[in-house]
């Protein structure tokens, strides 16, 4: 009896050893069946006389209806002396109410319903949008309608907004994420530039509920509009409703297309002291390009290789084998309307902040003499190609693409021209960018930590420009000490 | 790879408690639950939209179960889950298991030495840890650099990722649907047959993260000084990223035995949402992770806290503004006024009709952002019920904590009107039909409702304990909980920055 167990026993040992190894990974790769064939539902786009353009996106799920609309007009275009009004007035736009309505009475109405109308305020547009169950729909969207074409801008909301901008701006300083977070816009794109400025006590201040109102009256038009709605709705429907709504809504005057050119600050070390810390943030910095460049392909192909995910030589070099990192990585970034920075980053301790430099500059040189291999290159393309189908997984993820294409004036199928811009890269083109836009000498070194613990002075790897990050006093107040004590 | 912060994790498990009485019956038709001969429990919930799924793979053991002098050492194991198996990330496996063996000799001599109270040779010391360090080297040359992850990653997946807290450890990421084999046989791989290559480097990168979360982050500072002194028996008074002396000295046997005590089959629990039919999935589910062995299920109690009969304080001088933080003793989540908490923390913290915006923020103007919450730091043994204020310039830590009092004295001795109470359950309903949206969520909900209560349909019951939550319960539990004998506070006081070099943390 025992010997058949011990007999049975070896016989089921040996078929799990032998299972292990016909089973391996890469059989179970070769014998997969292929991906369904799988389309996204496409929303339907709706362009209404007034020159609003909406989206509709059936999702029958859960009984849920979510939208949101895009305006034409952000940060990039707020005056210098009032850096700050977008964020104000993405914030005072809800919170301080409509013609008939306080901002607190709206609180009310939607927690009640455990539904939300919020807005906000980015580099090149304004957003409002709503979430509610469909059974309060009809009520939410009154509220939407409300807040989008008669906000109040009540004085009181705006004070106290600007009293909460007031507190950010004093905890600035404290965390060495947020310091770095801030300066790196600002090595990019210059200090005065509108991608790079802040927002400081005295530009908060300066901004009027006045400036709020003009703001609304000059850029908030049906022209200007792109809406998304997704959710448990029926399309023809909908869209009655929406024409009801908006149709008699004038247009206004189109915006003008303004370019900020970026005036980067000077290649070289950059250096920010921070004694409360133990961990050292290096950041190299440079300019990167947009998405309609034809270098956009290669370039996310070089990222994904270089410094995306646990498959990229920064990874594998400065975290995996050397143990220098937690946090590794970067590439060379793309935005759709102006270029984008490009920003290699390593996180180290004091004692090797400035092998990290050296480890980071081995890798660059090491493109040269090293170049990404076709293997390397495979698996990158691999994984963004495999990884495709999550662009679109939802309907609520392709509503959001559609909708950025239209805002940028990119072709609606610029998802499906990635997919074959990824497929023909070559190691050449990946090569080629590499060489075009990373540059060892004409990077911005940004270093944030304890230079008491370094393990060799910043200076000892070229000049040093020391960053002075104090806060400039509110206006009326005496200097303090940088992120010093509040009074 | 992650050791989320804990009052990041705190606000996803209040959400999650937050349920509905959505169809219960029309949800389950398209859930298949099966616990494996050997313990383990696989779920499927079957939601076609696209052709991808999410997983989750829940361990139940975190933080607290790391063992004595050994802190950090389950969030280092997570480490380790990423490095491989016997057959991937390795040139060939014999020759590198003898090397790890010998990596393994050599530390433990090496840190025998170190640590020597008495008779301790420096020069001994110094010539081990060469010879530990070259034993690494030699162990190196056989690694594939992370090629578990490059496999994942070129295959498609999405969000590959983990996280340990105090409660649990948890592994998640998403695959094209065609995948499910290759997934099914790289999870269950990694449970099998992990190895501990590279773990002295991989040491190194968690000591990184400790240095980025905590010792270089006033609030991580803080947060791990409040919770500490907040927690003087239970196990939830250490860091889950471990102490400084603990990463310095735990050893990659010590991670080995770790792994061989918890990661047993009747301890995981692991839930799959998407494109997959139960009918073909089941069986790869039973092929692959039933080949786990079985082993009994561990021991997991840990110290229970004892009644504070004192209030705490922690105050930390730091060159940044100031914060506040406060804490209450509870029970466990079994507690019968579990619901009652979770309706305490909508009331005082959910948007801008919450008590304390409205008081704090809005009206006193004293306050940027203010809000209690439940969990703190974890919720499967007793813990805290927290309140915080950010102050506005100008205005001290005293005078929000006065403020935030106010705000408890009157849950203690006022009723909460009828629109608060109906504003509760109803967003508890709508929070839950939100999160069932996504496939990563829905699969972390699956698996952690499973795990805590041995049924995932809690996830929709505990929409009908928040139901039945009445005016008088709030009353109740918040008079017992919020007394000041059981309050611990945390404060961050502005000091001027210091003069020269300073190491927070104990650090090395």
């Amino acid at each position: 009896m025992k010997r058949l167990a011990s007999l049975l026993v070896s016989v089921l040992l040996l078929a799990a050893l032998s299972f292990g190894q016909a089973q391996d990974w890469q059989q179970i790769v070769k014998s997969m069946p292929k991906l369904s064939d799988f389309h996204a539902p496409e929303p339907k786009r709706v362009v209404l006389p007034n020159g609003m353009i909406i989206f509709l996106q059936e999702d029958h799920e859960l009984p849920l209806i979510d939208g949101v609309a895009r305006i034409r007009g952000g940060s990039r275009l707020e005056p210098a002396s009032k850096v700050g009004l977008i964020d104000m007035y993405g914030e005072v736009w809800r919170t301080g109410g409509t013609k008939t309505q306080t901002g607190d009475q709206l609180d009310d109405f939607l927690e009640a319903r455990a539904a939300k109308v919020e807005t906000g305020g980015g580099i090149d547009s304004t957003t409002i949008g709503w979430s509610s169950l469909k059974g309060d729909f009809d009520d939410v969207f009154k509220v939407f309608v409300d807040v989008l074409q008669n906000p109040a801008f009540r004085a009181d909301k705006l004070e106290l907004a600007q009293r909460n901008a007031f507190d950010a701006i004093s905890r600035r300083n404290d965390d060495i994420n947020s310091i770095v977070g801030r300066q790196i816009p600002r090595l990019a794109y210059g200090p005065n530039n509108p991608y790079g400025r802040d927002a400081e006590y005295a530009t908060i201040a300066a901004i009027t509920q006045q400036d709020l109102i003009k703001w609304h009256d000059t850029y908030v038009h049906p022209n200007n509009i792109i809406l998304g709605i997704v959710g448990d709705f029926d399309t023809s429907a909908m869209e009655a409703k929406l024409q009801q709504t908006f149709a008699n809504w004038p247009k206004g005057a189109p915006l003008p297309n303004e370019k900020f050119p970026p005036n980067p600050a000077k290649p070289g070390y950059y250096l920010i002291p921070k004694p409360d810390v133990n961990q050292s943030s290096v950041n190299m910095i440079g300019t990167g390009t947009t998405k309609d460049n034809p270098d956009f392909y290669p370039i996310q192909v070089f990222n994904e290789a270089f410094g995306g995910g646990f498959s990229s030589r920064l990874f594998r070099d400065l975290r995996t084998t050397k143990g220098l990192a937690y946090s590794v990585g970067g590439g060379i970034g793309t935005r759709f309307d102006h270029p984008g920075i490009l920003h290699l980053v390593i996180g180290t301790k004091s004692q090797t902040t400035i092998e990290a430099i050296q480890g980071l500059y081995q890798e660059i040189d090491d493109l040269k003499t090293n170049p990404l291999s076709a293997e390397e290159i495979q698996r990158a393309k691999d994984s963004i190609l495999n990884s495709f189908v999550f662009n679109f997984d939802t309907p609520e993820k392709v509503l959001r693409e559609r909708m950025a294409y239209e805002f940028y004036g990119y072709p609606l199928n610029f998802l499906e021209k990635f997919k074959e811009g990824i497929e023909k890269v070559q190691p050449a083109d990946v090569a080629k960018v590499a060489a075009k836009y990373l540059h060892k000498d004409q990077l911005v070194v940004l270093v944030v930590g304890n230079t008491t613990e370094f393990d060799k002075p910043l200076s000892s790897l070229g000049p040093v420009n020391t960053v002075d990050i104090s806060i400039p006093p509110p206006p009326g107040e005496k200097a303090a000490a940088a992120g010093g004590p509040s009074k | 790879m992650k050791q989320r912060l804990s009052l990041l994790f705190l606000a996803l498990i209040s959400l999650m408690t937050t349920a509905f009485a959505q169809d219960v019956n029309s949800f389950a038709k398209n859930i298949t639950v099966k616990t494996l001969a050997n313990g383990l429990t696989v779920m499927i919930y079957e939601r076609h939209e696209a052709p991808v799924f999410s997983f989750f793979t829940q361990v139940d053991a975190g933080s607290a179960q790391d063992p004595t002098a050994r802190t950090g050492l389950a969030h280092m194991f997570e480490h380790m889950a990423f490095k491989g198996t016997t057959t991937i990330g390795t040139k060939d496996y014999a020759a590198e298991k003898v090397a790890l063996e010998k990596v393994e000799t050599a530390y433990s001599a090496y840190i025998e030495e170190r640590d020597k109270r008495i008779g301790r040779d420096d020069k001994k010391v110094a010539d081990l840890e060469k010879a530990w360090k070259e034993a690494v080297k030699n162990a190196d040359q056989y690694v594939v650099n992370n090629q578990f992850g490059q496999i994942v990653e070129s295959q498609g997946g999405e969000g590959m990722n983990a996280f340990t807290d105090y409660d649990e450890t948890a592994y998640h990421y998403s695959f094209p649907a065609n995948r499910f084999e290759l997934w099914a046989y790289l999870e269950s791989e990694r449970f099998i047959h992990p190895v501990m290559r590279q773990f002295y480097d991989e040491r190194n990168v968690v000591m990184e993260e400790r240095r980025m979360r905590t010792d270089s982050s006033p609030t991580g500072r803080l947060l791990e000084q409040f919770n500490t002194a907040a927690f003087q028996a239970s196990q939830y008074q250490r860091p889950t990223i471990g102490w400084m002396s603990d990463l310095n000295t735990f050893s990659a046997t010590d991670a080995e035995a770790f792994f061989h005590h918890y990661y047993i089959p009747s301890n995981i629990v692991i839930a799959v949402v998407g494109d997959v039919k139960a009918s073909e999935a089941m069986p790869i589910l039973e092929k692959y992770f039933g080949r786990i062995p079985s082993a009994p299920k561990p021991d997991e109690r840990i110290t229970t806290e004892p009644p504070q009969n004192s209030e705490r304080r922690v105050v930390l001088q730091e060159a940044t503004q100031p914060i506040y933080i406060e804490g209450y003793h509870r029970p466990d989540y079994r507690d019968k006024d579990d619901a009652v908490y979770d309706a305490i923390t909508d009331l005082m913290s959910s948007g801008r009709t919450s008590r304390l915006y409205r008081s704090l923020v809005r009206d006193r103007k004293i306050a940027s952002d203010s809000a209690g919450f439940t969990g703190l730091p974890g919720n499967k043994y007793a813990h805290l019920f927290a309140f915080y204020a950010v102050p506005l310039p100008g205005h001290a830590t005293d005078e929000v904590a006065k403020a935030i009092h106010e705000e408890i004295e009157k849950l203690r001795t006022q009723e909460v009107s009828d629109e608060e109470l109906k504003m509760i359950k109803t967003r508890a309903k709508a929070n839950l039909i939100r999160g069932l949206a996504d496939n990563a969520g829905l699969a972390s909900q699956l698996a952690i409702y499973q795990t805590r209560y041995g049924d995932w349909k809690e996830l929709f019951r505990s929409v009908d304990r928040i139901d039945a939550v009445t005016k008088g319960d709030i009353k109740r539990v918040a008079s017992q909980t919020f007394v000041p004998n059981n309050r611990t506070v945390g404060v961050i006081e502005t000091a001027p920055p210091p003069q020269g070099a300073t190491n927070p943390g104990g650090a090395q």
